[in-house]
Formats: C-alpha cells, structure tokens, sequence
C-alpha cells in the first residue's frame, strides 16, 4: 500500500495510528491499574496525520469489568485542554479484561465518532495486547499501531 | 443573548472544522435547537425528533451535567459554555 493512500473508508486518510512509546506505556498502564474493571481514557493529537501525543486517562463510571462509561466531565476538560495545546482528541482506548483486544457489539455500536481512533487493549494473557481499528458505521476496520521512541529521532 | 457551543469533533465538520460556535438561546433548549436551526445536520445527532436530548449525548453548561440542572431548561447567560460531548462507553 503506497504510504497516505486513502483506504475505502472515507474517514482513514491513513491506516495507522502513531504513539509516542510513553504513550503507549501510559495507556497500558493505566489499563492495568485499572484491573479487575474496565479502563479508558481519551488520545489526542492529530487526526488528519493519525498520530497520537498524548493521552488523558479517565474513569469508568460504570465500574464493570465487562462495559465502560467514560466520564463525560473528564472528555470536557481533556477537550478543552488538548485543544489549549493545538492538539484535538483523536480516539478513545479502554481495556478488555477476559477477551481479545477486538471491538464488541457494544463498542460498535456506541462508537461515537467515525473519525476517531479505537484502541483496545487486551488484559487477557499474561502479555497486554494493544490493537486500533476505525468505526464507521458499522464497520471495523483494524489499523496497525506504529510506535516511535522519541518524536525527536522519529526521520 | 449569545452563548459559545462547543462542538465534539464529530460535529465540526458541519461547522466549517470550528470547534465552537456562538448561538442565540437563553436556555438550553433554545440554544440547541439554535444549533440545529443553523446547522442541520447535526439534527439528530443532538435531538430526538420530538426536540428531546439524545441519549447518547452529554450536555454541560461550563462544568455542569444539564440532566443534574433542568435539562433543556436549564438558563444560560451570557459567556457562558455549553458543551454537546457524545457519550463515550463500550463493552
């Protein structure tokens, strides 16, 4: 696939999503002191580029190791202060504690953007498992996941 | 009077990409249904078609959930935010 090429969906100008390692680490970690519930929390960065800068964890109001309901005052304040820095919010992540780091019924059905990214990170075996996929209508379509040490060296 | 709406990202497409939008209203209720006047394809992702607030969306008035103030009565003034966010949550 020649690099930028847009994909049969309208919304994925590019089929990855692009992490800082500290991100990543954070998003995972994050998950797993959220264990035995559900975790989430919200990426931001840059949509039209898939590349992610940061993230804003969040609590799961539902307090379920099978559903989340991330906390809407916690989307505000991470909306606004993405957008302090020039950022937008690119996606959500949450964990799956029992199952594979694939989109449910529930996360299709309730994906509320079709722009954004979807990670999910799987807690089920001994290793975490981060997967993202695009959303759209329906839809699933998996993305790989890039990592970059550091934005600085990233050529 | 006018109050700034801010969009989720969702919405700013039909918003030419801005993220916040100055409407008329002093009420919740009248400064959605502003919104939607102006921009209507963001009808029903906001509303229901009986002028409802959608289920699956949280509104705020600064730091404040509308379902806990008066929901679309709930007044607005003048500098004030109100914020249309999609609920987040999955399985």
């Amino acid at each position: 696939m020649i690099p930028g090429q847009v994909t049969g969906n309208r919304y994925a100008s590019v089929a990855m999503l692009r992490m800082p390692t500290e991100v990543h680490l954070a998003m995972v970690a994050h998950c797993l002191r959220g264990l035995p519930e559900e975790a989430c929390g919200l990426l931001a960065g840059h949509l039209a580029t898939g590349e992610v800068a940061g993230l804003y964890p969040a609590d799961n109001l539902a307090h379920s190791a099978r559903v989340y309901t991330l906390d809407p005052l916690a989307h505000l304040r991470a909306d606004r202060d993405a957008e302090g820095r020039g950022l937008e919010l690119v996606g959500v992540f949450h964990s799956h504690t029992h199952t594979d780091a694939f989109p449910s019924p529930t996360d299709v059905a309730q994906a509320p953007d079709p722009g954004w990214h979807y990670v999910i990170v799987s807690l089920r075996d001994d290793q975490p498992v981060v997967r993202s996929y695009r959303i759209v209508e329906g839809a699933i379509e998996e993305e790989s996941v890039v990592l970059r040490t550091h934005w600085a060296r990233a050529s | 009077m006018a109050v700034e709406v801010r969009l989720p990202t969702v919405l700013r497409s039909q918003a030419g990409g801005r993220s916040t939008v100055s409407v008329e209203g002093s009420t919740v209720g009248e400064v959605l249904h502003a919104l939607v006047s102006a921009h209507p394809g963001m009808s029903e992702q906001v509303l229901n078609p009986d002028g409802t607030l959608h289920r699956f969306v949280n509104v705020y008035v600064n730091d404040d959930d509308v379902r806990y103030l008066s929901a679309l009565d709930t007044p607005v003034k003048e500098g004030d935010e109100v914020s249309i966010l999609p609920a987040v949550a999955g399985g």
